[in-house]
């Protein structure tokens, strides 16, 4: 038999996703659906021997194709005409629901309705007689807990049964079809008709529901109790504050960071010996050797040594938003992210910026305008990363001693300022489109499903583990050749090197900022392919050799530097200068490469790398000439 | 009035929803004229407003509020 093409369709939060997880587990693929940045999921599974592959259609609230995601809907249901469409509902709000499917039922798609979240409807006390909701709408209907294995069975064994072919739409369907195609062949203008027929939808839906949902004794509700603090007046910041806290007490300190230095450790150590002594035992050339180990394992390594970094955020985010907690984020810092030109929706994405700008920017998807979504793709990399931090920590420690931590807070500061004020301009310019609205549904607060966690984590982390493998590898192996090629070959001095003669050149547009030397005009290169470089590129440049790139042991670090031609190098103001240029110029090429990927724009890559190097370089200027002027 | 000025607690009737960007959305989401919809609470500073309506929660900003108009209920 003929392999058996299911769809999923239905509105978010109904546990749509958790039953695709369930159904296919890890034999799915995910891609993008032509065009859009919108993710495509196909899972594969077999069940009585047939083989079934499983569309999770994106979750929408109707299909007026007024947004990618509604378009990608009807156009494979319609275009594509899969075997099955499963329209999964959830139980505890059949109303709203219900409204897609009454779209769905009026294109002609016959639909197996799923009522899911059988236990929170339980627990609310709704009872929905499911055989007079099949008659009224003339489809069958099956009832689900999306967790439960034999609720997946059940799913499995309506797929594979012939149910089906013996559906059709009901007489009460087939009358407000036809009262909606009276409606179309009236006069009425495009406006006046489309909420004509809405009204319409609800007005069969009110009736629908009023005969087969009953509502037995309102139960307390949870989701009122724990909003009542966690959305409510003045525990919500403090709380929300707290929660953040947590995320990056993870994520950098408790479970992240750990395997972060352990894999550093490792690829380092162990990883770095055994392969020198392989190519050294098959004797293989010298240049080869470093090229291999300065070059791919160095680059590509200390990107790799981010990735436990990424999964730990994207678990904890993952799991914050299926339990309902990012809905309320959005809704409680949405008066202070609008007043600064963004949406509550972008505090999230936003916030991850201090970690890291790649899952930030990528994180900008779910933001739904365009000007939001831009605005908050292009401010995010001004705020300090954790691959910044050490340059702050470094030069905060050598020239700051006594003041070493309140001068690297005064950099975030700094980075969160031109944040705000570069998403106030953008706003006023280049995205004038529309003011943004916030419409935001606040669903009920639920334990997440961990497959469905674990398998998004894995989805978003992916992509930060292909461009380790590609693009950061081909950047490895470019700086490996400037740092040690010039035109007569390959050279140990690395003053004599490209990247020297690079480093020469782009010192030149410093020349009135105080940091007009090759070696940091070669560091400032580097920092552009990735800001942890930035301080290695000084260690190797002033002779220390190697210098840990770590904040913790910045004051080290600097001791050590202090006592190399850094400490004359720099004056205290231009060392401000310095920082204050590093702290915003240019992102790194791989959170470049995500505004690329993610903006689907060359020209908006290009944009974000010369802007934020104009303004650094301008109030890198002003810092300077500002604090020579004062007398410092 | 229009659902901008509700507070929390209160219960409203829908009369109409007003020419909007959002209009189609907030109808879609079952806004439509006669649904009742009760004010749950207001964020920090008082916007956005979170609503309950068709057994559902939805935040919403006021300024976006105010193309609803509305008639107090018990």
């Amino acid at each position: 038999m003929s392999s058996l093409a299911v769809a999923l369709t239905g509105n978010p939060n109904t546990g749509k996703s958790t039953i695709f997880n369930e159904l296919t587990g890890a034999r799915q693929k995910i891609g993008n659906w032509p065009g859009v940045t919108v993710d495509k999921k196909i899972g594969y599974l077999s069940h009585q021997g047939r083989n079934i592959s499983v569309v999770d259609l994106p979750g929408t609230y109707s299909v007026n194709a007024r947004s990618p995601e509604e378009k990608i809907v009807i156009d494979y249901l319609l275009n594509e005409k899969p075997d099955l469409v499963v329209d999964v509902l959830d139980s505890s709000n059949l109303e709203r629901n219900l409204y897609l499917t009454i779209q769905l039922l009026e294109q002609g798609i016959p639909l197996l309705l799923d009522l899911n979240m059988q236990d929170e409807a339980k627990r609310h006390g709704i009872r929905v007689d499911t055989e007079k909701l099949g008659a009224a709408l003339g489809m069958p209907v099956v009832e689900t807990t999306a967790r439960s294995r034999s609720s997946i069975k059940t799913l499995l064994d309506v797929f594979t049964s012939t149910m089906m072919e013996k559906y059709q739409p009901s007489e009460k369907v087939r009358a407000h079809i036809a009262r909606v195609e009276g409606l179309r062949a009236g006069n009425l203008a495009a406006d006046a008709l489309e909420e004509k027929i809405i009204e319409e939808r609800y007005a069969f839906i009110d009736s629908v529901v009023s005969e087969c949902v009953s509502v037995a004794g309102a139960s307390s509700d949870l989701t009122e109790k724990i909003d009542a603090v966690l959305a409510n007046g003045w525990t919500a910041l403090p709380l929300f504050l707290v929660m953040l806290y947590a995320v990056f007490q993870i994520t950098f300190e408790w479970i992240g960071q750990p395997m972060a230095d352990a894999l550093d450790d490792f690829i380092g150590g162990p990883l770095t010996e055994s392969v020198t002594a392989t190519l050294e035992s098959w004797e293989v050339a010298d240049w080869m050797q470093s090229l291999i180990v300065d070059g791919v394992i160095g680059g590509v390594g200390g990107v790799l040594t981010f990735v436990p970094l990424i999964f730990v955020l994207f678990f904890c985010l993952s799991f914050l938003d299926g339990t309902g907690y990012m809905a309320r984020v959005a809704f409680i810092t949405d008066p202070i992210m609008r007043r600064v030109g963004l949406t509550g929706k972008g505090i999230m994405p936003l916030m991850m910026g201090f970690g890291c700008a790649v899952p930030a920017i990528m994180g900008a998807r779910t933001l739904d305008s365009e000007k939001d979504r831009m605005t908050s793709i292009l401010v995010t990399p001004f705020l300090t990363c954790g691959a910044k931090l050490p340059i702050m920590a470094l030069f905060a420690a050598m020239f700051f001693p006594d003041n070493a931590a309140n001068v690297v807070f005064a950099m975030y500061i700094l980075g969160v300022i031109m944040a705000i004020i570069a998403a106030k301009l953008l706003g006023g310019t280049v995205f004038q489109e529309k003011g943004s609205t916030f419409l935001l549904e606040l669903p009920p607060y639920r334990i997440p499903d961990m497959k469905t966690v674990l398998l998004e984590t894995w989805d978003k982390g992916k992509g930060y583990l292909i461009k380790a493998g590609t693009i950061i590898f081909a950047m490895s192996v470019l700086i490996w050749f400037l740092g040690n090629f010039n035109f007569n070959g390959m050279t140990e001095e690395m003053n004599e090197s490209f990247l020297a003669a690079l480093g020469t050149g782009m010192s030149k547009l410093f020349i009135f900022h105080g940091f007009d030397t090759w070696e940091a005009g070669a560091a400032v290169i580097t920092g552009i392919l990735a800001k942890e470089s930035v301080v290695s590129t000084m260690g190797i440049l002033y002779g220390v050799g190697e210098i840990s790139a770590e904040a913790e042991d910045a004051v080290e670090t600097a001791a050590t530097l202090m006592q190399s031609g850094m400490a004359t190098a720099f004056t205290t103001m231009s060392a401000v200068a310095f920082m204050v240029f590093s702290q915003l110029y240019t992102p790194c090429v791989t959170a470049l490469g995500t505004i690329k990927k993610e903006t689907g724009s060359w020209k908006w890559m290009g944009f974000s790398a010369a802007y934020m190097f104009a303004i650094a370089w301008v109030v890198s200027l002003l810092v300077y000439q500002g604090g020579r002027l004062m007398g410092f | 009035m229009t659902l901008r000025e509700g507070t929390s607690g209160q219960r409203f009737i829908i009369r109409s929803v007003a020419e909007s960007p959002l209009k189609n959305r907030l109808m879609t989401m079952g806004l439509v004229p006669g649904t009742t919809v009760t004010v749950l609470r207001s964020a920090p500073l008082g916007d956005p407003m979170a609503l309950r309506v068709r057994s559902y929660h939805l935040a919403l900003r006021r300024d976006d509020a105010a193309s609803i108009e509305v008639e107090a209920t018990a």
